[in-house]
């Protein structure tokens, strides 16, 4: 087996049982990362040299009988949104296309201290803004398991980075749906933990109430030990959980016995590609056989829900986005006046869906209209969460499927944004109410494609979410589950 | 109901300082139409009493202790400001300094 093709946990204990070197590791991916990346175009920046030290400084430091985190030497790719100190952070947009933060995120300075090298920074869409990747500035990053169809989105390059090993772990981030849909839409593992589990002190803010970091991976236990590192409280985030974390290493003995399983009617629903919801039902099932107690379960207000995130979330991206004006940082008009170089700069560098949304959100948040948008989304999003709160009095778990098809075409659904934000509404309504979601795969498409299946459970719940996750991964082994990269070694596509 | 955007479109994109070409404007007014359309189902639902919720969590505001704290030196703060001077952001003037020196 080439090292590349291992989980982190194996590579892990590869590298704690000194069988190989963190310098070893790191040029397996990177030779991947060769390979691939210019057919798949994950990345917007590869660290090579700043990987292979970090790898280097590890290999010394084992040498030396230093006691060292589980996760040393293990290589780690990341969302272009997360910053990096001295390493420029674009979110994929002409704004920041040179812009290179003065200090590191809260997990990045977790990632360092483990002795994590970094890979790279990964493609997205524009600020996050997206369910395809195509709203990068850069360029678009291509499906692995089928080079004519989007990665999913917003965080793209990570899941693809993940799906074709390319790098073994990767962060992301999910405002509404952005880590699932993707992980969906590639084959691998995403989470999305409880708000307020992970930092978000240096993830460029979309939308502060909706935006989480999170984890993709091949596998439950990856998931886990990249949680067991980047969860926690942090008293540089106001919106951090004070409770302590779990030991989330711990979901490996998979026992469904008992458990309180509804299948939500609205993301099984009659309007989805057929396949993907008998995935869902089949894994229903699965747990039903294993003595799970399964029911259906409607979560009404699932309909309303795209169109209050469609509010709240562009609401507050027009605020958030308000400190891009060419004065500090980014990109920068001439102007003649400050409100002439406040608009130019902004109507030049913002792509066409930040544009949008910032429009949106201004619209919903001005006088005359405050009350029928903004606020009546804010409320929905209460009755959204008395949903959550009333269902999981009877359901430990909720189930159904992570987007309503596998991966659509590349420029299928760019002309047409209400169809793009349709590709997740189903990871929606779990981001309004707060509550972990992770998204694992289901099967194979009969187009040769992934489906995603999204499991979700009540708030500081996410090892339950892995323990389920591993239970299926008895069923299929997730390094079965990777594409077959037609780019032979060595060749051309 | 339909709502047309195209009349809002120039005073919103001003309210965001955002300049628009005359074909993004028109294109907008449209996709926008559409959209606000699908969200303004969620006026459907009766919201009588209920509080919104601009945050999911219950925490309280959090404070920290009111102690100096060492923050980021001058030059990294000002490391990607396009038009540096003297230790401070330059902008075009706010006042029309002709006019005012009238």
């Amino acid at each position: 087996m080439k090292l590349y093709e291992h989980t982190a946990a194996e590579l892990s204990r590869l590298l704690q049982a000194k069988e190989v070197s963190s310098v070893d590791v790191v040029h397996s991916f990177l030779e991947r990362i060769g390979l691939f990346d210019p057919h798949l175009k994950a990345f917007i920046t590869p660290t090579p040299l700043m990987a292979l030290d970090t790898a280097a400084e590890v290999d010394n430091r084992r040498m030396r009988k230093e006691k060292m985190h589980p996760l040393a030497g293990v290589p780690v790719a990341v969302k272009d949104n997360i910053s990096t100190r001295d390493l420029r952070t674009t979110c994929a947009s002409r704004v920041l296309e040179n812009y290179v933060p003065p200090y590191d995120a809260t997990v990045i300075g977790n990632l360092r201290n483990a002795g994590m090298p970094l890979l790279g920074k990964t493609n997205m869409d524009e600020f996050a803004m997206g369910s395809s990747t195509e709203n990068s500035a850069f360029f678009p990053t291509r499906n692995p398991w089928d080079l004519s169809r989007v990665p999913g989105g917003s965080s793209g390059g990570s899941a693809v980075a993940v799906s074709t090993a390319m790098a073994p772990l990767a962060l992301g981030s999910d405002t509404g749906g952005s880590i699932r849909q993707p992980a969906s839409f590639c084959g691998v593992t995403g989470l999305r933990p409880t708000y307020g589990r992970v930092s978000r002190y240096g993830l460029i803010a979309f939308a502060s109430s909706l935006d989480q970091i999170g984890t993709l991976t091949l596998t439950a236990l990856d998931c886990a030990f990249l949680m067991n590192l980047i969860a926690g409280y942090d008293p540089l985030d106001s919106t951090s959980l004070p409770q302590d974390e779990p030991d989330y290493t711990d979901c490996t003995d998979p026992e469904v016995k008992g458990l309180r399983v509804g299948v939500i009617k609205q993301n099984v629903s009659a309007g989805f590609d057929r396949e993907v919801t008998d995935a869902v039902l089949k894994a229903a099932s699965l747990l039903e056989k294993n003595r799970a107690e399964v029911t259906e379960v409607s979560l009404p207000l699932t309909d309303y829900g795209l169109g209050a995130y469609y509010l709240i979330a562009p609401s507050e991206a027009s605020s958030n986005l308000g400190r891009y004006d060419g004065v500090r940082y980014g990109y920068s008009a001439e102007g003649s006046s400050v409100e002439a170089m406040f608009s130019r700069t902004r109507g030049e560098g913002f792509g066409s869906e930040v544009k949008r949304r910032i429009m949106i959100g201004t619209y919903a948040l001005s006088a005359g209209y405050y009350d029928a948008y903004y606020l009546q989304a804010m409320k929905v999003r209460t009755l959204i969460r008395h949903d959550y709160e009333a269902v999981f009095k009877n359901f430990d778990l909720l189930i159904g499927a992570s987007s309503p098809t596998p991966a659509f075409k590349i420029g299928e659904k760019t002309a047409d944004p209400l169809q793009m934000y349709l590709s997740d509404v189903c990871n929606i309504t779990d981001s309004l109410a707060g509550v972990p979601s992770l998204s694992v795969p289901a099967g194979i498409h009969s187009s040769g494609l992934p489906m995603g299946m999204q499991l979700t459970a009540s708030p500081l719940r996410e090892k339950l979410l892995l323990k389920v996750a591993s239970f299926f991964e008895q069923e299929r082994d997730p390094l079965s589950l990777r594409p077959q990269l037609e780019l032979s070694e060595g060749g051309s596509p | 109901m339909t709502v047309d955007f195209s009349k809002e479109v120039d005073y919103v994109a001003n309210l965001a300082r955002l300049s628009l070409k005359p074909a993004e404007k028109e294109r907008m007014a449209g996709q926008l139409s559409d959209i606000l359309q699908t969200a303004r189902r969620i006026q459907e639902l009766d919201t009588t009493g209920v509080e919104p919720t601009s945050h999911v969590l219950d925490l309280p505001a959090v404070l920290r202790d009111d102690v100096n704290r060492p923050s980021l030196p001058l030059n990294r703060v000002l490391q990607n400001t396009p038009r540096p001077e003297k230790g401070f952001f330059r902008v075009p003037g706010v006042k029309d300094l002709a006019h005012s020196e009238e």
